[in-house]
């Protein structure tokens, strides 16, 4: 019978079922919960059919359960080739193919497939435990291929899997010159489906009551940064996001007419210097201390200051930046800007428009009643919280003037809207605030949860001027967080609040190892790859070169792992009779008499009796026993006798006594 | 009986009585039968093929050949997928579990390789069979090396496939059942040893063409007529030698009895193994004979009647000699003179064929 219509036996689907099992769990927390149970239903549907040897169902059957699975699929998803559609049938279709399978040859296919919805995994987490746990699954799966190998007998599970893990192991010096030299590209070779970004959190261009907050209970990391100047102090951590300047009295919304150059600006002390890796978030925005000095390639720098990536930023991405945290703008403001930053709309919130002119009123300039203002929200009864009332159409007066409690973008708002009545232009910064420092590392942390929106105002002869009415209400939450800011009774995420020494410790550790692996093993991109390449001192990189070098190191390692596994074929002595008898001719040797190549037991004991008087009592006698034990009747050859001959080897003196 | 595979040429012989012309024609062979020649290159150049091999053969390097199997070209083809949706997601792990099972193929070459490197191979005794019946070739593998051996296959038509493991250290013997469809000495041919272990995705293999040899009896005939009379002056009957009736009793059985003569009823009822014993007619003395058969039969179908009656004469215990047109074999009784006459049977103008 040939080998490929052999059927599987109840071990071999045992194992494959494994396989696939562990390959599809991680899925399963994002597929719909109908796919999961079916698929459950279904392994556990092949399983007891190979326990009981049952028939196969029928290929009707299989055919309309893959019918319906397909159609819940599309209603569920809209669609079907996309990245969450497409691992929804990849897997139902798998183990479809599991109940129709009984040949090797099937079950091999099906092998592969595990492979490849293994990869699938990553499409939605790199992160160090997926790639753990993706490495005992490649384990399994590939015990699993080599259990398909075996046609006489089946030498066990340990086997499976000693080999398995050897032929990884020896794969893995391969897999590094491989990875290290295979020429990267940068970008896409075709446009992502688009929900290939979906679940990214982050920062959004309008800004309502609420909407800040809400990224409070995300622990999510927005960016991570080192510096190579001081760490700047916290007040200092204004992480500079989207600019918002249009309000309909509700919603703050960033301008889609955002002047396109800079101002030039009189930068004033000295520069921070840093590089920021943001996380994907699927806006274009790119995220830098007040007050960047220039935008990295490819991205640009908007008038307000704004990073702006030509695309969305859909993978993690690092950049250089330079900052000055105090500047100076000696320019006028344009008068557009200056009609932008002052608008109002008509008929909102009138108790703070009337409050704005009681004030502007009693002010001497632009400073005084800034400074009114603020002392406003810090003196009287204002409550910072993450958990603030609703509000409803006029939010400002209904902040302002009766709930009072609020969170930054409350702050901010009502801050900016005030200017803004009393003639000072001013708009809403969004970004994050803070971070915290990681002391394993060296670095920064900033969360999704570190969210923050401020305000800035023109002032004659400054320029843009941040001010952050929450510092007048909640200075903590500048100077130490969120946590330090808000009572302990409120909901933040565990990274927030303060705990135990040892456990902040190995999150710090946890999180710099993270970083690392995204810095060295994720982010490992052609930039990346050609700034080794100049370290490792190749000039002039190119694809071209790149490609041979990788060829040539690959067939060099491949040849030493080949020669190295080869060597164990060279014959063993594992008879210990054979052992023990070449180590009495090496004693016999010491004393002064090898055995010649061609000499036979025989003639040697007679040889080396005649030349070692004293010894041959003893010799001769081990010879011959020896003799009856490797040539004499199979009989006699039993294990004690051999282990007692081997012993009196060991007690023949090796050297000649003096 | 199925029949036989056509066995395969490898040497191109021109055809007998060949005209001069042809041997200026013969350079132009390769164009006439490009195929064939391609084979006959390759097998001389690539596959170092030179005939037979006396004695045991070891696996050596350049005897082992290595192709991407089916398998393979399928692995191949999904780590392609692989390595484009790394490329266009920007996948750094899918890259390194690409690259991964891209080394572990790499690697499953070199294990494929070993897993018939230094393999020795020797030929074993064939036990010699009658014409139309299996003949059953043995291969001893032996391995030296301290690493088992699993999943060899020995294949010698590409359809049919026999797989044996050996142990390390160990040797074991592999078994190959052959159609015998002529009489005469058979050789098992080229024999390919060839492996897909561990990981199935390279298929290794290497020939064997070893010095076995399978002495192959004429055919049974089915329908003979009896045994032909023994010489007359004995005065003896042929009821005397014939048939069954002259059983004699029941002996306990010893190795080498022949299978025809043992109780198979007595062992049935859980007797033990009993060899029937019957009263030898040494005096009786039967002739077999060429002569004796009739000339408007073939040679072959001479052949096998006197098969059927050596075969039926050993087993009435008779003494019996067999004369051929070259050979006289005088009378003896016992499994020694019927191993004599069948062999001589077998190789009856065995050299004089083509």
């Amino acid at each position: 019978m040939n080998a490929n219509q052999e059927r599987l036996h109840p071990g071999q689907v045992g194992w494959l079922l494994l396989a696939l099992t562990l390959v599809m769990l991680p899925h399963t927390e994002r597929l719909p919960w109908w796919i999961t149970l079916l698929s459950a239903l279904l392994l556990a549907w092949r399983a007891y059919i190979t326990w009981h040897a049952l028939h196969m169902p029928s290929k009707w059957l299989l055919f309309t359960i893959a019918g319906g699975a397909v159609g819940g699929i599309y209603l569920h998803y809209g669609r079907l080739l996309g990245r969450d559609s497409g691992v929804a049938l990849l897997v139902v279709m798998l183990v479809l193919k599991l109940l129709e399978m009984v040949a090797l040859r099937d079950a091999m296919i099906l092998v592969f497939l595990c492979y490849f919805v293994g990869i699938t995994n990553f499409l939605y987490s790199q992160s160090i435990t997926m790639a753990a746990y993706l490495l005992i699954v490649v384990w399994v799966v590939t015990a699993t291929l080599i259990g398909f190998q075996f046609r006489q007998q089946q030498p066990g599970y340990r086997y499976q899997f000693r080999s398995a893990g050897v032929l990884l192991m020896q794969s893995l010096p391969l897999m590094l010159v491989l990875f290290v030299l295979f020429p990267r590209i940068s970008g896409p070779l075709w446009s992502m489906p688009q929900d290939a970004l979906s679940g990214t959190t982050g920062l959004s261009d309008e800004m309502s009551p609420g909407s800040v907050s809400k990224l409070l209970s995300s622990d999510a990391i927005a960016l991570r940064a080192s510096f190579r100047s001081a760490i700047p102090r916290p007040n200092q951590l204004y992480w500079r996001g989207p600019v918002m300047w249009d309000f309909d009295g509700y919603t703050w919304k960033a301008s889609r007419f955002a002047s396109q150059t800079p101002h030039e600006v009189e930068r004033l002390g000295a520069m921070i210097d840093y590089t920021v890796t943001v996380e994907p978030h699927s806006r274009r925005w790119l995220f830098a201390l007040d007050l960047p000095a220039a935008a990295p390639e490819p991205a640009r720098l908007t008038g307000d200051f704004q990073l702006l990536n030509p695309d969305a930023v859909s993978r993690r991405t690092r950049y250089n930046m330079i900052s000055y945290p105090d500047w100076r703008d000696n320019d006028e403001l344009l008068s557009l800007d200056r009609r932008r930053g002052l608008a109002l709309p008509a008929g909102s919130n009138p108790r703070t428009a009337t409050m704005a002119a009681e004030l502007r009123k009693k002010a001497s300039d632009d400073d005084t009643y800034i400074q009114a203002v603020l002392a406003i929200f810090r003196e009287q009864n204002f409550y910072y919280t993450t958990t603030p009332p609703l509000l409803g159409a006029n939010p400002v007066d209904q902040f302002l003037f009766s709930t009072r409690a609020g969170f930054c973008e409350h702050y901010a708002s009502a801050f900016t809207v005030l200017m803004r009545a009393g003639g000072i232009p001013a708009r809403i910064v969004t970004g994050y605030q803070g971070g915290e420092i990681n002391y394993v590392g060296a670095y920064l942390t900033v969360r999704q949860a570190d969210a923050h929106a401020w305000a800035e105002v023109w002032l004659n002869g400054r320029g843009w001027t941040r001010v952050d009415p929450t510092a007048s209400v909640s200075p903590s939450r500048v100077e130490a967080g969120v946590a330090a800011a808000v009572p302990q009774s409120e909901l933040l995420p565990r990274q927030l609040r303060g705990e135990y020494e040892w456990l902040q410790r190995a999150r710090m550790t946890w999180d710099s190892v993270t970083n690392s692996w995204n810095q060295v093993v994720l982010e490992y991109t052609q930039e990346r790859q050609l700034q080794l390449m100049e370290r490792l001192g190749v000039d002039d990189v190119s694809w071209q070169k790149l490609a041979s070098l990788m060829f040539i190191l690959a067939t060099s390692v491949t040849l030493v792992v080949g020669v190295l596994m080869l060597y164990r074929l060279r014959g063993r002595r594992t008879d210990p009779l054979i052992k023990a008898y070449a180590r009495f001719c090496d004693k016999l040797a010491r004393h002064g008499v090898p055995r010649y190549p061609s000499e036979g037991p025989q003639d040697y004991a007679k040889r080396a009796g005649a030349r070692l008087p004293d010894l041959q009592s003893q010799i001769e006698p081990l010879i011959a026993r020896y003799i009856d034990l490797r040539y004499g009747d199979c009989a006699v050859t039993e294990a004690s006798a051999v282990s007692a001959w081997v012993t009196s080897v060991r007690n023949f003196p090796s050297r000649p006594k003096h | 009986m199925e029949t036989p595979p056509p066995n395969r040429a490898y040497t191109y012989e021109p055809p007998p009585h060949a005209p001069r012309w042809w041997r200026f024609l013969s350079v132009l062979r390769p164009l006439l039968t490009p195929w064939r020649w391609l084979r006959r290159y390759l097998d001389r150049w690539l596959f170092q093929l030179h005939g037979t091999q006396a004695g045991s053969i070891v696996l050596a390097q350049r005897r082992i050949f290595i192709l991407p199997s089916r398998y393979g070209t399928i692995y191949v083809a999904a780590l392609l997928l692989m390595l484009t949706g790394s490329i266009n997601y920007n996948l750094s792990l899918g890259f390194i579990l690409t690259f991964m099972l891209a080394a572990l193929g790499v690697n499953s070459i070199l294990h494929t390789f070993r897993n018939l490197a230094r393999l020795r191979i020797s030929a074993g005794r064939a036990e010699a069979v009658f014409c139309g019946e299996y003949a059953r070739f043995k291969l001893i593998f032996e391995n030296i090396g301290a690493l088992s051996r699993y999943s060899i296959g020995l294949t010698r038509d590409g359809r049919h496939e026999t797989y044996i493991d050996v142990a390390a250290g160990q040797s074991a013997t592999a078994c190959i059942d052959i159609p015998a469809p002529r009489r005469g000495i058979m050789r098992p041919g080229r024999i390919t040893v060839f492996t897909r272990f561990p990981l199935g995705l390279c298929y290794a293999w290497a020939y064997a063409d070893l010095d076995a040899r399978c002495t192959v009896y004429p055919r049974v005939e089915t329908q003979a007529p009896a045994l032909p009379l023994p010489s007359a002056h004995h005065g003896l009957g042929l009821s005397h030698g014939l048939g069954q009736e002259d059983f004699a009793g029941l002996r306990s059985y010893s190795p080498g009895d022949s299978p025809r003569h043992v109780a198979w009823k007595a062992a049935a009822r859980e007797q033990g193994l009993m060899t029937k014993q019957f009263s030898g007619r040494a005096d009786t003395e039967l002739w077999l004979d060429w002569r004796a058969t009739p000339d408007t039969l073939d040679t072959e179908a001479r052949l096998s009647r006197l098969t059927r009656w050596v075969l039926d004469a050993h087993t009435a215990s008779i003494s019996f000699g067999l004369r051929l047109p070259e050979i006289e074999l005088q009378p003896a009784t016992g499994d020694a003179q019927r191993e004599r006459c069948l062999e001589a049977l077998a190789l009856f103008e065995h050299g004089r064929r083509a």
